[in-house]
């Protein structure tokens, strides 16, 4: 591994900008780590090195000709694959899109490329970003760099493993119930769901378009908000999108300053329930915060006992609207049943071949949801439960200026242990679920490893909506702090995988894999 | 709660236009089951008299000039298509549905 994939995407910035390195040379070294270790990894169902490499000689000569650039420029970057990429596969991890190429970029790509950072790729994910472990990936799983015989989380697992197995300094994850904190939680890394309508929608493939949110998967706190501020920001091509400034978030997590901030501990969202290990990481964080200046008070949100119940209405019931557009006519699979079938046995027959059973399952509730004479038993109840949680977030951010709690209950877990009953699954997410239903931002970053099991724990923080900065201030204060206490970050402690990768093991794996994906 | 029965889960299969095996819908009759149980929690949540929310924004309709903009040309629109005929989207017959 050298040194230079190694660095901050801030550093990397710093060296491209007093040109002691290329962006050709940057790019390369990514394409040569991912060529070594994603193998085992399985982050990446497409790699395009051709692009990667044409961008960033551009951005070199533009740098030459003595151009300003963007901040970011030059700093290569892995995008989910559920964000439409102009002339780049993508398939939201699903059968039912393989081999579709989008005609256009989602605003947020456009963003990144009109800020120069070279796309190595798209990343794996659970279908339709259904999922906490990438197990439901149609392509195989992603595997966490640290043990690869666990789960990196999901769905935005494929993201969160290629900032943390160093294949990118940066990433970008979609959340719409945790898949962009819990994957992070899971392998040490950092991410942050910005605030509902924080960050354009556009060209994002839509699971749950009251709670999709994308952002930034990075190593460090100051990366994530570097990248937030690059695809933050108002776009006409959202309704929903909110039309103001990005809040300050690159200067929060500079100044990583949370003297006198109050810290509120949510007691539905400790103790019972979570591991041991997870527990007591959490706990000595807030220490840590509390050493910086910050002052500590316990609030309680009751209807956050409710949330999974509610999420789990208005998910599928938003996702089985959303995903009625796949119907065999206009782009994606189309499966004939028999010679002379009709658009509706033709549609029926592409669905059953095209989705895989998480997602089947998850239609079919929404469908029953949402169907007469259980609508307001199930999904109006649930809007119902969702105004709660919103107002037990307004009364708690009265009394605290952020909520923490561990951001997921668990470690990784090994490939298998959930597949079979989805409720255990959807556990993983009772933490991070209450930011999406009320649109409020949220940021994991590492706490540590848990003494059982030595896996890499997250810390979760909450802010009032539009009030971003919060989460850097806090998450850089916490990191400032862990960093010096463990002696330099906690990824430097996870495996190196060149070695893991050099044996018959990563053979197995590549034999695993499905050979359309890459 | 009524209990959800394999004739229930495969209507719904049918409005949701997914074939399913009977292997397929006899394991989504247990799994729906459990799920909903779960999820039926949200009746017990002091909801009475709340009022509903579709979403965390306060949302309001948002318009913008009237004016042309470019667009996808036919060719991109129909490069994904599984046929196309005559610049056209072509899809399977509509008529002499079951």
């Amino acid at each position: 591994m050298t040194d230079l994939i190694r660095l901050t995407a801030d550093e990397m910035a710093d060296a491209l900008a007093a040109k002691d390195i290329s962006s050709l040379e940057l790019t390369r070294a990514h394409l040569e780590r991912i060529a070594a270790v994603d193998g085992g990894v399985h982050a990446f169902l497409h790699v395009d090195g051709e692009g990667a490499l044409a961008a960033a000689r551009t951005i070199d000569e533009r740098r030459s000709a003595g151009e300003a650039l963007p901040r970011l420029a030059g700093v290569p970057i892995g995008v989910k694959d559920v964000m439409a990429t102009k002339g780049l596969p993508t398939t939201c991890g699903s059968k039912i899109l393989q081999g579709w190429v989008p005609p256009y970029d989602a605003t947020l790509v456009t963003r990144l490329r009109q800020s120069g950072l070279p796309i190595l790729g798209k990343l794996n994910m659970d279908e339709f970003a259904m999922g906490s472990s990438t197990e439901h990936s149609a392509y195989g799983p992603t595997h966490n760099p640290w043990d690869l015989e666990r789960i990196p989380g999901g769905s935005g697992g494929g993201s969160a493993a290629c900032v943390g197995s160093y294949q990118a300094p940066l990433a970008i994850g979609t959340d719409t119930g945790g898949s962009i904190r819990q994957p992070a939680a899971v392998t040490g890394t950092v991410g942050t769901k910005p605030t509902y309508g924080g960050v354009s929608r556009f060209g994002l493939v839509a699971l749950a378009s009251s709670l999709d949110q994308a952002g930034p998967c990075t190593r460090t706190v100051l990366d994530a908000a570097l990248l937030h501020e690059v695809i933050g920001g108002y776009d006409p091509m959202d309704s929903t999108s909110i039309d103001a400034p990005v809040p300050p978030v690159v200067e929060a997590a500079r100044r990583a300053d949370v003297s006198g901030m109050r810290i509120g501990i949510v007691r539905e969202l400790t103790g019972e329930g979570f591991q041991a290990g997870v527990q007591k990481r959490f706990d000595e964080a807030v220490e840590h915060l509390v050493d910086a200046g910050a002052e500590v008070v316990e609030v309680s949100c009751p209807s956050f006992t409710y949330a999974l119940a509610a999420y789990y209405l208005i998910l599928p019931s938003e996702a089985s609207s959303n995903l009625a557009r796949f119907d065999a006519m206009r782009y994606g699979l189309r499966v004939w049943p028999s010679d002379d079938a009709s658009a509706e046995q033709v549609m029926a027959a592409t669905r059953a071949a095209g989705f895989g059973d998480e997602v089947k399952r998850r239609i079919i509730l929404g469908t029953y949801a949402l169907s007469s004479g259980y609508y307001d038993a199930y999904y109006g109840s649930a809007q119902k439960v969702r105004r709660l949680i919103y107002d037990d977030f307004a009364s708690a951010f009265e009394r605290a200026d952020v909520l923490v709690s561990p951001t997921s209950p668990t470690t990784a877990f090994r490939f298998g242990e959930k597949m079979t009953d989805p409720m255990s699954m959807y556990l993983q997410d009772i933490a991070t679920i209450p930011a999406n239903l009320a649109g409020v931002p949220g940021m994991s970053v590492p706490s540590g490893l848990a003494d059982e099991d030595g896996l890499p724990a997250g810390f979760q923080i909450l802010a009032p909506a539009t009030r971003d900065e919060r989460l850097y201030a806090v998450g850089a204060a916490l990191e400032q702090r862990l960093d010096a206490a463990w002696g330099g970050p906690l990824l430097d402690r996870a495996p190196t995988l060149a070695s893991a990768f050099s044996g018959a093991m990563g053979s197995s794996y590549a034999d695993a894999r499905d050979g359309e994906g890459r | 709660m009524p209990e959800l029965t394999r004739a229930d889960v495969a209507h719904l299969a049918g409005l949701a236009r997914i074939a399913m095996t009977d292997d397929e819908l006899d394991r989504m009759v247990g799994e729906l089951g459990i799920i909903l149980e779960s999820v039926a929690k949200v009746q017990q949540a002091p909801i009475e008299g709340v009022e509903p929310m579709s979403h965390p924004l306060p949302l309001t309709n948002v318009n913008r000039p009237d004016a042309v903009h470019p667009s996808l040309s036919a060719a991109a629109a129909l490069a994904g298509a599984p046929e196309v005929d005559q610049q056209r989207f072509s899809v399977p017959r509509i008529l002499d549905e079951e």
